[in-house]
């Protein structure tokens, strides 16, 4: 890319870092002079640049922009919301444009005429009256300014769609090709006039004083640039690289030295020592950035959305200054906005219910950081009507997450943490922002990746407290190495609870082909390495071990030959040759050089089918702890039924009726089987096929089906025949290896295997229940 | 002055081929390959280059060249610049860096078929032998 549109790139996404940032605080203080010079200098410069490289899409919008800004400068028009969210959605605008031009060095080909048309319609104070109301009454019209692409228009004559647009914007262009720059700012305004007749304030006289102080502002501003240069995050990666292997280098040197009796040698070889620490620790510190670099752009993200559902919310911050590594803060990106989004929806309430509780009708959210015990912990607070443990508890009871027993016993903190559990959402209604029943299970899975955890804490009436602890970074990270058939990998130790040597007094056992140990009374589903990765070559050992792995709310035992030593390991990519392969994480060069592979606990427990039934598997191991049976549950009514030659049961509860229905009632829709049923269209799922095997055809014609039924949508689970129902106490054996299948159990002296629904139904009708 | 080409040549399984000197960033003797389960079938495995994991293609497997031999093991690696980053290739032994002209370059035979047509660019007629010039091309050489 051409170096000149590189370097306006990263100054301009920087520049509308901090317009976007300037204007939330000048939302709050909209009289501040300082803050509108501020914004209006950011835009300033960026329309400066475009003009220099001929960007007129860009300049068009940047101009429309700065010439509202000079006018709220002024004092000509007063700043209120609708304006605000019109220069928000401006820089939306820039920003698209920037992202269009890193990507094909051409401004793109989206239509922006509204977004300027608003722009240019708000510069009438005049009209400012009723564009408020309307703006402010619904706050989604301005959202959708939002690129809208024509492309068969614009793509036969790029370069004058901005014309097009609106008059105005051609002042600039021209203008633009013009050697002073500096009189630009002050003619800019002028030629915008015709456009708006109705503003007779917007005179070149005012304009000029103000713009002076924003010229004699710039010596100061590359001062403080002087001190700080912007370097290549590639280069620094590159740089980390060499510094590990000096520091292996060094490793192997202060060994061969060891041995030797040359003092001068000696002391050298200290000093070395020294400098490749102290260089190794410097580097870290280069790759860290503030969290700041996150939270800057969440004011604007908790703004938009108390607008959307009328809530007034102050964002707080506290340890802005706290540092993790980059990748760390990518890597908590997600999940730190999709909890915030939580606390804007659901945290904290309408000013009206706040005001009846005789609460400031302004809610706040407070973001705090700090370091604790080497790892950061960051809290999100909010002064909410926190969690209502009740309606919490009743939820997980109706979705089969906990068993009546187990609720009485719950304290309250274990209550709130199930809201992270799959499948759970308490919002009454699906909002657009969040109550989709997703959500909170993939943040903390999210968040267990990267090695960290979340909790929640909550007061009621009062606030709500979510906590994430994260590693500081994902560079470096503590692993086991251990030995399998000659090869060696390493296991981050996040992942690891215990190492157990095999033998006589623990053995592998088969439950159905399903390979376990017994580890203190309870059945460990355990995997085999070398069988995983499918490795033929090299011996296996006689003695082994057992390491048992956790991996999210999933425990599970991997055999290995040999244990080595547990390393603090810099954590490498894998080349794009081997992204598909799921069940490494990376690689690792280790003491002697040699390159080990790091293993993904959870890509090994997914190719291992672990992880399938992964949530049911856990609740019935809870299950099997409350009632203290061991390996067995208790599930009180079970429908008995055969499917594809084999006997099958489903706990009576997720069974809503049975119905019979004649073939000729099987219709096709969408690519799946349906039947009209009750009035509305209910899919088929042939359960046979689901459980992988063979569809049987119904000898008479006639077909039986379970219905099931959640959220109001109901599946047909096509069956063989139905057999009987079954009260008492039945031991279920986890089995865990299908999906869809909960595990087997003995009834009436026979093998029956337990169906999954809630699972089966996700995997074979997500669509449906999304 | 007639124009010229730059290439590198390496010998694998008796057969001569050749990359443009720019693709290469070096050659090396050949280091501990470290054997990656569950990989595509072209990937043969990790080296660290000086603190870089760098992927190595079998490039026999790749050519359809056949298992070697006389089961001796690759004595050289060379490393090539792809889109993608580094890619390193076990070979059998370097050759010299040769320059050819433009005019002794010919496009692959018609009927030369199987994976080693997409990955060869061109032929170069040398006085005594033929050239194979391979792409720099990763997602063909990695064969991803």
């Amino acid at each position: 890319m051409n170096e000149l549109l590189n370097e306006f790139l990263v100054e301009s996404y920087e520049n509308m870092d901090q317009y976007e940032g300037s204007l939330i605080e000048l939302e709050k203080d909209p009289t501040s002079k300082k803050l509108v010079s501020a914004i209006f200098r950011t835009l300033h410069t960026v329309k400066g640049t475009c003009g220099f490289l001929g960007l007129s899409r860009l300049e068009a919008i940047a101009h429309a922009g700065e010439n509202l800004l000079s006018l709220v400068r002024d004092g000509v028009v007063s700043f209120n919301q609708a304006i605000a969210s019109a220069l928000l959605a401006t820089g939306d605008a820039v920003r698209a444009i920037l992202a269009q031009l890193e990507k094909t060095e051409t401004e793109g080909d989206v239509d922006y005429s509204e977004l300027v048309a608003l722009l240019v319609s708000l510069q009438n104070p005049a009209a400012e009256g009723t564009s408020d109301v309307a703006e402010s009454s619904k706050p989604s019209k301005v959202a959708p300014v939002e690129p809208k692409v024509t492309p068969t228009e614009t793509k036969a004559a790029p370069a004058k769609a901005p014309v097009k647009v609106e008059p105005a914007a051609k002042a600039p262009a021209t203008l633009a090709n013009e050697p002073k720059p500096e009189s630009k700012a002050v003619k800019a305004p002028v030629a915008a006039t015709p456009a708006t007749p109705a503003t007779p304030a917007a005179k070149p006289q005012p304009t000029a004083p103000t713009a002076k102080p924003s010229e004699g502002d710039a010596p100061s501003a590359s001062k403080a640039s002087d001190s700080t240069v912007r370097v290549n995050v590639e280069l620094l990666d590159r740089l980390m690289n060499l510094v590990g292997e000096l520091v292996l280098t060094r490793n192997q040197i202060v060994q061969l030295t060891g041995s030797l009796e040359s003092v001068p040698m000696q002391a050298a070889c200290h000093r070395l020592n020294h400098i490749t620490t102290e260089l190794q620790d410097r580097m870290m510190k280069t790759r860290v950035q503030p969290i700041d670099a996150l939270w800057s752009k969440l004011p604007r993200t908790v703004r938009d959305l108390a607008q959307l559902c009328g809530k007034q919310i102050r964002l707080e911050t506290e340890g802005a200054e706290t540092e993790l590594d980059r990748t760390v803060i990518e890597a908590i990106k997600d999940p730190m906005t999709h909890l915030l989004r939580n606390s804007v929806d659901h945290g904290v309430e309408s000013p009206e219910e706040r005001k009846a509780a005789g609460k400031n009708p302004e809610g706040r959210i407070l973001l705090r950081a700090f370091h604790a015990a080497g790892l950061v912990t960051i809290e999100i607070i909010d002064d909410g009507g926190g969690i209502k443990v009740d309606r919490v508890k009743a939820r997980a009871l109706e979705r089969n997450l906990i068993t009546p027993e187990k609720a009485a016993t719950m304290s309250q903190q274990e209550v709130v943490n199930l809201i992270f559990q799959a499948g759970f959402s308490t919002a009454e209604k699906v909002s657009n922002i969040s109550g989709r029943g997703v959500g909170m299970d993939v943040v903390k899975t999210q968040i267990e990746k990267i090695g960290g955890m979340v909790d929640m804490s909550t007061e009621v009436g009062k606030s709500t407290t979510c906590r994430i602890k994260i590693p500081l970074t994902l560079a470096i990270i503590p692993v086991v190495i251990v030995g399998c058939r000659g090869d060696r990998f390493a296991i981050p130790q996040t992942n690891l609870l215990e190492v157990i040597r095999l033998d006589k007094n623990l053995m592998v056992e088969n439950v159905h082909e399903t390979p376990v140990v017994r580890l203190r009374g309870n059945l460990l589903p355990i995997v085999f390495l070398d069988s995983v990765l499918a490795i033929k070559t090299g011996e296996r050992h006689e003695t082994q071990h057992l390491v048992v792995l956790q991996a999210g709310d999933r425990h599970f035992g991997l055999v290995v030959d040999t244990i080595h030593e547990a390393e603090e390991i810099v954590v490498k990519p894998l080349g794009r040759a081997l992204t598909s392969v799921s069940c490494f994480a990376g690689a690792t060069i280790l003491g002697d050089g040699h390159v080990a592979l790091i293993l993904d606990i959870f890509g090994l427990g997914s190719r291992a089918a672990m992880f399938q039934s992964a949530r049911t598997a856990s609740t019935l191991e809870e299950e099997a702890k409350s009632q203290g049976t061991g390996t067995g549950t208790l599930l009180n009514e079970l429908l008995v039924f055969h499917v594809g030659g084999i006997r099958a049961a489903m706990p009576l509860d997720m069974v809503s009726r049975l119905e019979e229905f004649g073939g000729e009632q099987i219709e096709e829709a969408a690519g799946r089987q349906v039947i009209q049923y009750g009035g509305s269209i209910m899919p088929l799922i042939s359960l046979s096929r689901a459980l992988g095997f063979d569809e049987t055809k119904p000898t008479d014609g006639r077909v039986q089906t379970i219905v099931y039924a959640r959220n109001g949508r109901a599946v047909g689970l096509v069956i063989d025949g139905v057999e009987e129902i079954v009260r008492g106490n039945i031991e279920v054996q986890p089995a865990g290896r299908r999906s869809g299948v909960l595990g087997s159990a003995v009834i009436g002296k026979q093998i029956t295997e337990l169906i999954d629904a809630q699972d089966l139904v996700r995997t074979h009708a997500s669509d449906l229940f999304e | 002055m007639n124009k010229t080409r730059q290439l590198c040549t390496f010998i694998l399984e008796g057969q001569t081929f050749g990359i443009h000197v720019d693709c290469v960033l070096e050659v090396i003797r050949s280091l501990p390959l470290t054997h990656v389960p569950l990989a595509p079938e072209a990937v043969c495995g990790l080296i660290n280059l000086r603190g870089q994991i760098v992927t190595a293609i079998d490039l026999r497997r790749r050519l359809e060249l056949g298992p070697p031999k006389d089961g001796k093991i690759a004595r050289m690696n060379i490393i090539i610049r792809t889109s993608e980053g580094p890619l390193c290739f076990p070979i059998d032994e370097v050759g010299d860096v040769v320059d050819v002209e433009e005019r002794l370059f010919e496009p692959v035979p018609e009927t030369m078929t199987g994976t080693a047509r997409k990955l060869i660019d061109s032929v170069c007629k040398l006085p005594g032998s033929l050239l194979l010039v391979l792409k720099g091309d990763f997602a063909e050489l990695a064969g991803i």
